[in-house]
Order: structure tokens, then sequence, then C-alpha cells
């Protein structure tokens, strides 16, 4: 509710800030008769401007910090002797209890006097504050208003102001892409650094068994943590996803691009791109439900002994699911070899299908190899499809016919249930989601440095 | 002459342009004749009805403002507009007293026939060599490597190229200045050994230097091919063709020799755009 009312006074503000700057700026144009430099549009967004950006900042610093301001007026309430007596589980309890009765929830069990009064004094805290917080925030945007109205004259350059104001505010939006990834980067890092204080890194890395062990004491044997069966797992189930995606979703961008009549490219290519938008966890019981058990009657029927669950039941499944993800970006590559190109080689009496060979597939290659890199990484961090259909068989071994396991698999083993992260069964997460994103990521610059050297070749 | 005389006569028996007594030797070959030839860009109708001969070995221009036609003409003459589709190409067209749009035509074979150089230069992403071999090699006119390099050699020497790129046959073509593009392309359409050659505004996307480096390529070409060549520029129309053709919105207005269409022009149209008061 606190939110709402700030964020309501804040767009008040706002919208008389706009209004205030217009005016102003419209009066100085109209009674002079001077030229004014910008218009009052931007006039109006410049004080606009001044009143809310001080506001904003001043809010999020108060935001960043309250917390820690209110945790430690809410430990100072504490008794001595009772903090002294409450390890850091018990305290965090106990300021719960007394958050709840400051906000009037209720709590468990007695309340005891210090709590009663602690509680109070909390609530009374955090209502001062909060007006505070209003007063000082209402009170920057005034000053800001009036400093900005106080500006305004004809030769104020507002409009490159306000053009800077918006430049800045782009960035500070992709700053939020850029931060998001290196705070992920550097969460797993930290945590996957935790895991190899319990298990040497050579040991994960080189490790030919995944055996974890679930201990509830915390301590004892923890079990083996091999990556290897998990990345053949892997790789293995990637390799024949993409020799299903691979041919079919280039001959399909191929035909798409150079054969089909435009009536029916119109109708196709969106049938195709369906197939990107089901959901993976449908491929996933598809595979289960579907595709394992037809393999395995199969293979009896040939004499192969072929498991339901299996990597290649996986792969297959997953081949299906990238197609269009390499068709529609092959056909979006072989749309910008230009078309002069193609014109020279009919001019020259090739065929279409010489034409398709010689000069436009060669021109569009890296492009091409660029999407099935980017499809390959898709392959690899892919979740629902393999555990729902390649078996959850962490064992080492090359047959794709039986179940295997996979990085991401073994991930969401590790963190079903009780996860505390303070031993290496559940923390193995953090080196298995790195040990995936340095592969996905070594895989993508590729994909992309490939990408834009083609580009530069056509634009 | 009396052309549309001939329409009527079957091709096969007697070519439209076969000589018809022995004074008419004196006039140059007939290479192509063009009669009545109409196409429609689905229900847009780019050119209506042109008739048309064009002589061996002579440049021809095509001359006339954006959009009348003349680019769309040249198209149908090695059949290009085969390949934009919703394109419908009628009328007739003979190469040699053969109907290029007969059915049991082969393409590919006109292609070879009839080469074509384009506005804008598009080499392939290959080497210069791989370039000028591409044409020889689909249509397997090289018995053995040494026959490919003598090919390309002689392609490259003929369109001027040869004493600048002798020496990095192995680099990409698109490596070249624009000028140096253009005549591999040239020579990419020569090594396939056509009869005919059309151009496509071959100078639009070049500088005056190589304008005219091209300019003169063309009229040393003139004596072993049959040149079109579409121009919107009429002093280079002037400078290497000997006969003209104006187009003006999808019509031929006037066609003639060089000389007498820039001089002493017939049609009004025709006279106003060489003033240039259309264009």
């Amino acid at each position: 509710m606190n939110t709402f009312i700030v964020a309501g006074l804040l767009l008040v503000l706002l919208a008389l800030a706009y209004q205030f700057g217009w005016s102003k700026s419209r009066a100085l144009a109209t009674t002079n008769g001077t030229r004014v430099h910008s218009r009052s549009q931007y006039h109006g967004a410049l004080v606009a401007l001044w009143t809310l950006v001080p506001a904003v900042l001043f809010l999020a610093i108060w935001a960043f910090f309250s917390p820690g301001v209110t945790h430690w007026y809410t430990v100072s309430q504490l008794p001595t002797e009772v903090l002294q007596g409450l390890d850091q589980i018990g305290l965090n309890q106990q300021l719960q209890r007394i958050r709840d009765l400051a906000s009037g929830y209720g709590v468990t069990g007695d309340v005891q006097p210090f709590e009663q009064a602690a509680g109070e004094n909390l609530a009374r805290f955090q209502l001062l504050s909060f007006l505070i917080m209003i007063a000082a925030a209402a009170g920057l945007g005034v000053l800001g208003l009036w400093f900005a109205q106080r500006r305004i004259n004809p030769r104020l350059r507002a409009r490159n102001e306000v053009e800077r104001a918006i430049s800045w505010a782009l960035i500070a939006c992709s700053a939020v892409a850029i931060f998001t990834t290196l705070g992920i980067v550097a969460s797993l890092v930290s945590e996957a650094f935790r895991f190899f204080t319990y298990i040497n890194p050579l040991d994960f890395f080189f490790g030919t068994v995944w055996a974890p062990k679930f201990s509830s004491t915390g301590s004892g044997d923890a079990g083996q943590y091999g990556l290897l069966p998990l990345l053949t797992g892997t790789l293995m189930i990637s390799a024949i996803a993409m020799l299903v995606a691979v041919p079919i979703g280039l001959m399909t961008a191929i035909y798409l691009n150079q054969y089909a009549h435009r009536s029916v490219r119109k109708v196709v290519k969106p049938i195709i791109e369906i197939l990107a938008g089901i959901p993976t966890i449908v491929y996933g019981f598809f595979a289960l439900v579907t595709v394992g058990p037809f393999l395995r009657d199969f293979g009896a029927s040939i004499g192969l002994s072929i498991s339901a669950t299996s990597a290649l039941t996986a792969g297959l499944v997953m081949g299906v699911m990238i197609i269009p993800f390499i068709s529609s970006l092959s056909d979006d590559i072989l749309n910008q070899v230009p078309t002069s190109l193609r014109d020279g080689a009919y001019g020259l009496g090739a065929t279409q299908s010489e034409t398709i060979r010689n000069v436009l597939l060669p021109a569009a290659l890296p492009g091409i190899v660029g999407a099935f890199l980017l499809a390959v990484s898709r392959a690899i961090g892919e979740t629902m499809i393999v555990v729902l259909a390649a078996g959850n068989a962490p064992i080492l071994r090359g047959n794709p016919l039986e179940p295997v396991s996979t990085i991401t698999v073994s991930i969401v083993n590790q963190l079903t249930g009780d996860t505390d992260f303070t031993g290496p069964q559940s923390l193995v997460a953090f080196a298995l989601g790195l040990t995936l994103f340095i592969m996905t990521l070594c895989l993508n610059i590729v994909a992309l440095y490939i990408v834009r050297r083609f580009r530069e070749q056509y634009e | 002459m009396d052309l549309l005389a001939n329409k009527t006569k079957p091709p096969v028996t007697k070519p439209l342009n076969a000589p018809l007594d022995p004074l008419d030797m004196l006039e140059p070959n007939i290479r192509l004749t063009a009669r009545d030839v109409t196409v429609h860009y689905g229900a847009k109708q780019a050119l209506h009805g042109i008739s048309i001969d064009i002589p061996d070995r002579a440049v021809t221009a095509f001359i006339g403002p954006s959009g009348c036609g003349k680019s769309t003409f040249l198209r149908c003459i090695n059949r290009m507009n085969d390949t934009i589709e919703g394109a419908k190409v009628g009328g007739r067209i003979e190469l040699d007293g053969q109907d290029i749009y007969a059915p049991d035509l082969d393409v590919v074979e006109l292609r070879a026939r009839v080469g074509m150089v384009f506005q804008k230069p598009n080499p392939f992403p290959k080497s210069i060599y791989d370039n000028v071999a591409y044409g020889p090699r689909i249509h397997g006119l090289a018995r053995s490597k040494a026959d490919l390099d003598e090919i390309v050699v002689s392609s490259l020497r003929k369109a001027g190229l040869f004493e600048e790129v002798k020496d990095r046959l192995n680099e990409p073509g698109t490596g070249l200045s624009g000028g140096q593009q253009q005549r591999l392309c040239i020579a990419r359409a020569i090594a396939v050994g056509p009869e005919v050659i059309l151009m496509d505004e071959p100078c639009s996307a070049l500088d005056p230097i190589a304008t005219a480096i091209i300019e003169e390529l063309i009229d040393e070409l003139r004596t072993n091919y049959t040149i079109v060549i579409v121009t919107h520029s009429m002093q280079q129309a002037a400078r290497v063709s000997q006969k003209t053709a104006f187009f003006h919105l999808g019509n031929l207005i006037e066609q003639g020799d060089t000389e007498e269409i820039f001089t002493n022009p017939v049609n009004k149209q025709t006279q106003d755009y060489i003033m240039g008061r259309i264009g």
C-alpha cells in the first residue's frame, strides 16, 4: 500500500512539473515574442525530470539502506540478556516475531513483555521513517521543480538536455541486462568455488562416476561427483538432436526460401514456427508416452534392445524441437544473401540447385553455421525433455539406445527437495550450472562472431 | 522492312532474320528479334508490345527514364524474368530464329548463349579465378585444368582485367574495386562463351574513370559479341552504341541508328527526353 502512495505521489508531482514547465516556457514565448531555443514540451519534460529524478534516486537509496537500519533498530530493542542467549537462527526467529507483532499479524505462543514493547516501538519507528521518506522525497521533488523552473529562459537548451537524459535512461536499461548477467556469473562462480572446497575440481571435471549421496547429518561420505557421465550424456543427446534437426531444418529453409510458392510459404512458415512455441514439457511427455515406447517396440521388432527412455528418444524429440529454430534462422540468413548474387548465377546459366549449392549456401554458410551453434547451445541447455525422456541414468557409456543422464537433469535432481546449500549435494548444482554456462557461452560467442563476420560481408 | 508480315510465318521454315535478298546482306545480321513482347508483374503491365530487331556484332542501347521498362525488356531476352515470382511474359522473342520462350527450350542453354552483366557488380564470394571458372565448370566447357586455366586467363584478358589481377587470382573477387569487380563480372559472362551479352546499367555504380574503362571495353567487345546495354546516361548511349531504342512508360517509342536518334529524333517524346525535358 505504501508503495502505491509513493508512486501516486510521484505521478502527481510529475504531471504538475511538466505542466508547470510547459506553461512557463509557453508564456515566455508569447509575451516576449523572443525566439525560445526549445519547444515547450521539452521545457516541460526537463522540469518533470528535475522533479522526478532526485526524488526517485533518494527513494532508491532509502530502499537500499532502510532494511539495515530497521534491522539494527529492532536488535537494539532487544534486552541484552535475551540477545546473548540467541544464536543466529534464534535471533532471526526472534526478529521475525517482533516484525510480525509490529505489523499486527500476530504470533504463535505467548507474547513476552519485551516483545510487545519492541513491536510497538518498531511500528512507531516504521511509521516515522515512512513519513520522513515521503516528506524528504516530496521536498526533493519540489526543490528540483523550483530549481528547474528558475532555469527556464529562452536560451536554455532544454531539448538537448532532455535528449541526453533519454540516452542515459536507455543506457541504464541495457545496463540492467549486463549487470544481471554479471551477477548471475558471480554467484555461479562463488558458489561453485564453495563446492570445490568440498570436492577436488579434478575429481569433478575428470571423474567418471556420478553418485552423490544424500546425508541428513551433513557429515560422512558425500558421494562421488564425476562430471564425465553427465557430459557425455549431454553431448550425445545434443549430437542426436543436431543430426535430426540440421538436415531437416536446413532443407526446410532452402525449400521455403527458394522453391516454395509465395502462397505455400505463407501457410507453411507460421506452422513450422508454431513448433517452436510448443512448451518443452509437452515435447517431454510426447517423448515419454509416444516416441519412447514406439522406439522400444520398433527396436524389438528388428532385434535391437532400445530402452523406452534413452539418449535416442530424448535426442530425436529434441531434434524436432530445434527444427523450427534452425529453419527460421537459416531462412532469414538465406534471405540476406543479395538477390544480385542469385541473379549472377542464373545469368550464367546455373540451374536452381547449382545456384543454391555453389552460390547461395557458400555465401550463407557462416551465418548458417552460426545458427547451428546457437541451436546446439539450446540443445545443451534443454531440460524438460531430457528429464522425462533420457532415463536419468548417470552412467558413463556410449550406447545411445540406453538411458543416460545430462547436466541439466542432474541439476534438477540435486535441487529438488531439501536444499540448504551447505553441502556438496546441492552446491554441485552451481558447479554444473557453471560448466553448462561456460559451454553455451563459448558456443554463443563463436556463433555471434561468425554471424557478425557474415553480416559485414554484405552490408 | 516488312517485319510485321514476317511475324505470321513459322520460324522453323523461315527465320525472321534470314536475309531476304542479297542486298540485305549489306545491313548487319539481325541476331535477336522481338515481336509484341508484353510483361505483366501480377496485375501491373510493365511492357506494352515491344517489337525490335537487334543486330549482330553491334551495341544496341536502351534508353529511357526510370521505370520505363528497358531493364524489364532486357531481362526478357535471357529469361531472367522467370526468377521473379508473378512475372508473365507474352509475345515472341527469337534468338537466331529460335523462339526462346518455346516450351522445349532449355533455359540453362539459353543463358549460356546470352550472358548478362548486372547493374551492381555481383562477384560471387569466391576467388577471382573461381568467379570466372564458375560458368565453364557448370557447363562442362573445360576438359582439363589446363583448359580451364586457358579459359579463365583469356576471359580476364578480354575483359581487360588480367594484367591487374594476374598475381592474385586466388584472392576473393569481392576484394576488388567496384570497376574491377564489374570487369570481373564481364569476364565471368564471357567465360561461358556467349553470343549475346546483356548489360543492365553496368556503369551506374561506378566512378567516371571506371566507367570510361568499361565503355572502352564494350567498344572492343562489340567486334565479337552482340551487345545490348541499358543505360540511364544518354552520353553513354551516344558514346558506345550503334543502335538506340527509346523506351517510355513501357512502350518502345523510337528505335534506329544512334546518330539518327540523337541528332534527328522523329518522335516528340524522344526529342523531349534527349533534350532533358522528361526524365
